[in-house]
């Protein structure tokens, strides 16, 4: 039995406030393997890009705190390692892509030294990224780190890569960018990569191209992909698997084949139906009236219960556990069984 | 035969290139003669890439552009032609709803007078009192599914789903004709998109509004549009019924922009599910 590649257990998180203490997260449990695309959806606010933030460590604390729960690199808390620590990690076993191009590069700097200046970083940990021994010269090692730039810059598919080096990152489009973004996680060749909604910015065309992009690297470096998105359509097209997460918890998780193709929780159920499909006529789009639940005073038991349209007494007595439905396919509503024969009313 | 609502006629726009110190840059075709006609009643969609000139195009409509070469009719007036006054009352009945909800509305301006300021301005073809002009913007409210104890709230105290519908509201507000939606729904959560999205079907259907519907989001163009026009550099590429575009594209573009749309649903090489 290998150790899962990112393994994330009851993680409880709260977020103090002017208004009081809110609970953003509240019990994640996340396991991601090598060679898994897990994408992680649900609405503005629910707590996806905290969770990725989280793994990374990048949340700062305060305001933040983490009230229990753990996150396992290979075995490791990452959440006991110190700033330091977790500063070696960065870049070379997480690498992390952010939702938007032109404010993560730095403008004054050119596109080859700034990815330089990550391979090197990523060498002093393991000298076999740029492939030069750590007794080798200054010159020596900058002159290995930037050949790897340009063959990163090449395998991202951006044309005349080593020309380009030299550019600044105002010399590039916004899918171009990304493509730089992606080079940059890629190049310290992470066993993690989280994305957090990285094709939210671009066109329809470029984002299939950047998901195609993220899927081959998967298969290339056989790391896990944490995919952050608030869009099931990138999920059915790029993951394996999908967790959706409302109000701070993960309420249906499994393989996207089984959960697009059967979701249980009436909030999956819900999202979707709220997408416009081919077949929608026009004034029959189902929307999810209400919004997202205030998480300083959260309503009793399923957090969902005051939308959902199947809500009972009985789920607001306690917060409901997930239930397993099918192979690794689960879903945290206390009607999960009976929703096939709700559904057919 | 249907009336025309909206004639845009071999419209193009260049933009000067610039001569400066660090050398100087080409000029930009951000149109290239452009023609399509909008008929009363109906949704029109234009679809396009970032850069592909459909804010242009609407700026046009608006007449905060002039087109270098080309006309822009609504009902049958020629833009290019008006005085300043003419234009006035034009635009009374043409609006705008822009696509993020959280810059389009002024933070320091309550509901009330966010609403009541189309009414302000085309004083002189609605010619309402301050009383009417009351009555009229809570009327406006409840139109767009809020009520009249949102009035004297600010743009903060609000979501993103509700300040888009203040920004609907206001649109209405000067009782126009012809509606243009620049990306309405593109920086709202799926759930409240579709709450917009149907609430803009809604009032097509009571006050027999044309639309003008723009977006880069294709499944939001086939749901709400009847026609649809694809631009792309400038140039349109291909326009025709909704539904005959999406299920037999004519253009190299159209497929590409259809092939890449992310449709929710199985991966065939999954095979496995219900």
């Amino acid at each position: 039995m290998t150790q899962p590649l990112l393994s994330i257990r009851d993680l409880h998180l709260r977020m103090s406030s002017f208004d009081g203490r809110a609970h953003v997260l509240n019990g994640i449990n996340l396991t991601v393997n090598r060679g898994e695309i897990w994408g992680l959806v649900g609405e503005s606010g629910c707590g996806k890009s905290l969770t990725g933030l989280s793994v990374s460590r990048l949340q700062p604390t305060p305001p933040a705190h983490y009230t229990a729960g753990e996150i396992l690199l290979e075995g490791h808390d990452l959440l006991k390692l110190s700033q330091a620590e977790m500063q070696r990690l960065r870049g070379k076993r997480i690498g992390m892509i952010f939702q938007d191009p032109t404010t993560n590069l730095n403008p004054a700097f050119r596109i080859g030294d700034q990815l330089v200046d990550v391979a090197l970083a990523a060498a002093e940990r393991d000298p076999d990224v740029i492939g030069c021994s750590p007794n080798a010269g200054r010159r020596e090692r900058r002159q290995a780190a930037r050949k790897l730039a340009g063959e990163m810059l090449a395998r991202v598919g951006i044309p005349n890569a080593l020309a380009r080096l030299n550019d600044y990152p105002h010399q590039f489009s916004g899918g171009m960018r990304q493509r730089v973004l992606i080079a940059m996680a890629l190049i310290g060749r992470p066993d993690l990569l989280i994305a957090d909604e990285p094709t939210t910015a671009l066109d329809v065309s470029v984002q299939a191209q950047i998901l195609e992009l993220i899927k081959n690297s998967v298969k290339d470096f056989d790391m896990g992909v944490v995919l952050i998105t608030h869009n099931l359509g990138v999920v059915a097209q790029t993951c394996s698997h999908v967790a959706v997460m409302y109000a701070g918890n993960i309420v249906e998780s499994g393989p996207v084949a089984a959960v697009i193709g059967n979701p249980v929780h009436p909030y999956t159920r819900a999202l979707m139906s709220a997408i416009p499909t081919r077949e929608t006529r026009r004034g029959e789009l189902r929307g999810l009236a209400g919004s997202v639940p205030n998480l300083i005073t959260p309503p009793p038991g399923c957090r969902f219960a005051p939308r959902c349209q199947f809500a009972q007494p009985a789920c607001t007595a306690a917060m409901p556990t997930p239930v397993s439905v099918g192979d690794s396919h689960a879903a945290a509503c206390i009607r999960v069984n009976e929703m096939e024969a709700l559904v057919d009313d | 035969m249907t009336e025309i609502m909206l004639e845009i006629d071999n419209v193009s726009k260049i933009y000067p290139g610039r001569r400066g110190i660090f050398g100087s840059s080409p000029e930009v075709h951000a149109l290239k003669n452009v023609s399509l006609s909008v008929r009363k009643g109906e949704s029109f969609g234009l679809v396009g890439e970032s850069g592909s000139g459909k804010t242009t195009l609407t700026r046009s409509i608006l007449h905060l552009e002039t087109p270098t070469s080309g006309s822009i009719r609504v009902q049958g007036q020629d833009l290019g032609k008006l005085s300043d006054a003419e234009l006035r009352r034009l635009r009374s009945r043409v609006q705008i709803v822009f696509q993020d909800p959280y810059a389009s509305l002024n933070p320091r301006m309550s509901v009330y007078d966010i609403i009541t300021e189309p009414l302000v301005i085309h004083h002189e073809t609605l010619g309402l009192t301050n009383r009417q002009r009351s009555d009229r913007a809570a009327e406006l409210l409840s139109l767009v599914g809020m009520g009249p104890q949102h009035l004297h709230r600010y743009p903060h105290e609000f979501s993103g789903g509700q300040r888009q519908r203040i920004c609907i509201a206001r649109a209405l507000a000067s009782g126009p004709e012809l509606l243009l939606l620049d990306e309405p729904t593109s920086a709202l959560d799926v759930s409240v998109q579709a709450q917009v999205l149907n609430l803009l079907c809604e009032l097509q259907d009571r006050l027999g509004l044309t639309y003008f519907f723009i977006s880069h989001d294709l499944a939001v163009v086939r749901y709400l549009c009847d026609r649809v026009a694809l631009i792309n550099r400038g140039e349109l590429v291909e326009q025709g019924d909704c539904a005959d575009i999406f299920d037999a594209p004519e253009s190299e573009y159209a497929r590409m922009l259809i092939g890449a749309m992310p449709e929710v649903k199985v991966p065939a090489s999954a095979g496995r599910g219900g």
